[in-house]
């Protein structure tokens, strides 16, 4: 009974100081098992921001999204979403999964996967329209995949399906798009038509969370970071947080100076 | 009457209404089985559907007792129906349970809750055959089915079940395919994903219990997996597939129900399942999308034309060719002649395939963003995927670059 009375109290304070941030997260700790993948993370994104979460292998950023979704439970901490739990927020936020996670085989086409985005607002029992196709058309026209709507998702390469990925999320015309390594093992042109789209959205007042695992580009693409190791070890604007001592302290030994050297880092 | 006489009688519904209201329930029972199991397929969840069928045994033995104690004789359908969805719910979350709270997966789960309540079932059915109103009883016949004596209202009842199953299903066919392709982007949407996986076992459960009577326990599993498995070689789509799974299972129970009532000794369940087994066969070989023969076919015809553009782009930079496939299939065509020089028409199609192989180079520098680049195949002439504008072009940039070499020479 105290306990939960503790946890009120600690949401309302939490509401108070994010009544408009897309994602707020205080003490955010998962578990699997008994060995925490993410500790005790607190976080913040700001309304139109870019941001990336990196951290090496094994250090919770998939996890670090997941949990805060609800995909995966909590074991403690909160959650906010523009200062609302996430079930009262759902449909003003997108999640684009890794696309390791599905079967590809599953038999559906592009288009398919894409109208996927459109459950929610299409509802349990009517039937799709026009419209719904046009809109799913458009979604495919922007991540430049409109000439494979028809294909079988077993036949595309590991960009496509990132792409289609990526369609189905901007279906949901979210204003909060959580995206989990968009370019993990994706060719260049899939890369080029992710950022593309992405700074889109950013242009467009929404805001963006990536799991990121390429260092090079971050300065590039994004203009915030978040980076944890299991904890948090810094969050910020690029200019201010990307600096090789954060990186030193994220990486551990595993980053070697040279790669850090190479970044070119203020 | 003949076997075959009463067979087509049967088929057609003219055997009697008591054997046509039996074909119309397992039609049902096999339609709600394919359309419910089609997603159990695509969960990857058979085998938990195994877990539930096996764990309805002991439910059946303990109503029949407890309906014996009442003072009933113990046979009436509902009451081992309700007696068996109770037991096999208490195994389907026992599978659940143990799978989410210990670190055990859910093969393990299963292999222990399958056996440990059949075991329980067949110990039961031991104890009824020594109970002196048991020994009629006929339970063994859940094991494997049976429809001989089987009442109209029973029938009436299995058919009513499984179109209402059937209609469920199609009702949480979206949320449903969410779970099955992507559950933690179906979380993130709302979807609750731990019912509907409940709801799909639910109605794994529903199957299984109307299932009992027709086809048993132990070979039910089979008509909830095999007809989704035929229909998956038919069609890359999930609601196609879904409908012919009903299909399949609907035709695979109809025509079971009405072979093993032409001749009384042959098991209703097995039969049932035999006949889903040639459709799956039927599909597997000849369905003309994943179908095996048409695969080989296809396969083959794309190595004969790999073969063909070698040889082509062989005889364009005048070299010799040793492969033996690629000489008899240019000397097919009339490319080459029997000492291996080109023909005419063979150095016409040679001049071509080269010219489409430096356009799509081109074109692959000039426009790596394409779609028509990443479409291709690397056999497909570049006319059929590109606009005749895009075609000049790229020979004009293929012109300039020949023109800046020679000046460099």
């Amino acid at each position: 009974m105290s306990s939960a009375k503790l946890v009120a109290e600690s949401g309302k304070i939490l509401d108070a100081a994010s009544k408009d941030a897309p994602l707020t997260v205080r003490g955010l700790t998962v578990s699997y098992g008994n060995k925490p993948a993410v500790f005790s993370i607190d976080a913040s994104i700001p309304v139109g921001s870019m941001t990336a979460i990196i951290g090496p292998n094994g250090a919770g950023k998939s996890t670090f999204l997941k949990g805060a979704l609800g995909v995966v439970p909590r074991l403690s901490g909160e959650v906010r979403i523009f200062g609302k739990l996430f079930e009262d927020a759902r449909d003003r936020v997108a999640y684009v999964p890794q696309r390791a996670s599905v079967d590809w085989d599953f038999p559906a086409r592009v288009i398919d996967v894409v109208l996927m985005g459109l459950y929610g607002s299409v509802g349990l029992f009517r039937l799709w329209r026009a419209r719904h196709r046009e809109q799913a058309m458009e979604c495919l026209e922007r991540v430049g995949m409109a000439d494979f709507a028809e294909r079988q998702i077993g036949q595309l390469s590991g960009g496509q399906q990132q792409r289609v990925f990526l369609a189905r999320a901007l279906a949901q015309n979210a204003e909060f798009y959580l995206l989990d390594e968009p370019f993990a093992g994706v060719d260049a042109a899939t890369e080029r038509a992710i950022v593309s789209v992405l700074k889109e959205l950013k242009t467009e007042g929404r805001t963006v969370v990536c799991v990121h695992h390429d260092l090079s580009t971050v300065a590039e693409y994004f203009d915030r970071v978040l980076l944890i190791n299991v904890r948090r070890i810094a969050e910020g604007p690029v200019e201010t947080t990307f600096t090789a001592e954060n990186l030193q302290e994220t990486y551990g030994g595993r980053l070697a100076a040279t790669h850090i050297d190479e970044l070119h880092l203020a | 009457m003949s076997f075959i006489d009463y067979f087509i009688s049967a088929l057609f519904l003219q055997a009697g209404y008591n054997s046509a209201l039996v074909a119309v329930g397992a039609g049902l029972l096999g339609l709600s089985a394919g359309s419910a199991g089609a997603f159990i397929f695509l969960r990857k969840r058979a085998l938990v559907s195994d877990a539930i069928s096996h764990a309805t045994l002991p439910g059946v033995g303990l109503a029949f007792i407890i309906m014996v104690a009442f003072g009933s004789d113990g046979r009436w359908l509902p009451g081992l129906i309700l007696g068996s969805a109770i037991s096999s719910a208490i195994g389907l979350l026992m599978v659940e349970w143990i799978t989410r709270k210990t670190r055990l997966t859910e093969d393990a789960a299963i292999g222990a809750v399958l056996s440990v309540f059949f075991g329980l079932g067949i110990v039961l059915l031991t104890v009824i055959q020594s109970m002196s109103s048991g020994r009629q009883a006929g339970l063994e016949n859940f094991l494997l089915g049976s429809t001989a004596g089987m009442l109209i209202s029973e029938a009436t009842t299995i058919a009513i079940a499984g179109a209402l199953a059937a209609a469920f299903v199609f009702l949480l066919r979206r949320p449903m395919t969410l779970v099955a392709f992507d559950p933690e982007y179906a979380a993130t949407t709302g979807v609750n994903v731990r019912n509907i996986d409940l709801a799909m076992m639910g109605l794994a459960l529903i199957v299984t219990v109307i299932g009992l009577k027709i086809v048993g326990l132990i070979l039910i599993v089979a008509l909830l997996i095999i007809p989704p498995v035929a229909a998956r070689f038919w069609t890359n789509q999930v609601g196609k597939m879904i409908g012919i799974a009903a299909l399949v299972g609907g035709l695979s129970g109809y025509i079971g129900a009405v072979l093993s009532a032409a001749e009384a000794s042959l098991p209703t369940g097995p039969i049932i399942v035999l006949v889903a087994f040639g459709f799956f066969l039927i599909s597997a070989l000849f369905s003309p999308l994943r179908g095996g023969l048409a695969s080989a076919l296809r396969h083959q015809r794309f190595q004969r034309r790999v073969h063909r553009r070698q040889g082509l782009l062989s005889l364009a930079r005048r070299e010799p060719i040793y492969d033996g496939l690629t000489i008899r299939i240019l000397r097919r065509a009339g490319m080459i002649r029997a000492d291996g020089v080109a023909t005419a028409r063979g150095r016409i199609a040679a001049e071509k395939a080269a010219r489409d192989e430096a356009r799509w180079a081109m074109a692959r520098r000039m426009l790596p963003d394409d779609s028509a680049i990443e479409r291709y195949d690397g056999l497909t002439p570049i006319e059929r995927m590109m606009t005749p504008d895009q075609i000049a072009e790229i020979d004009r940039m293929i012109q300039s670059a020949q023109n800046t070499a020679g000046a460099k020479a």
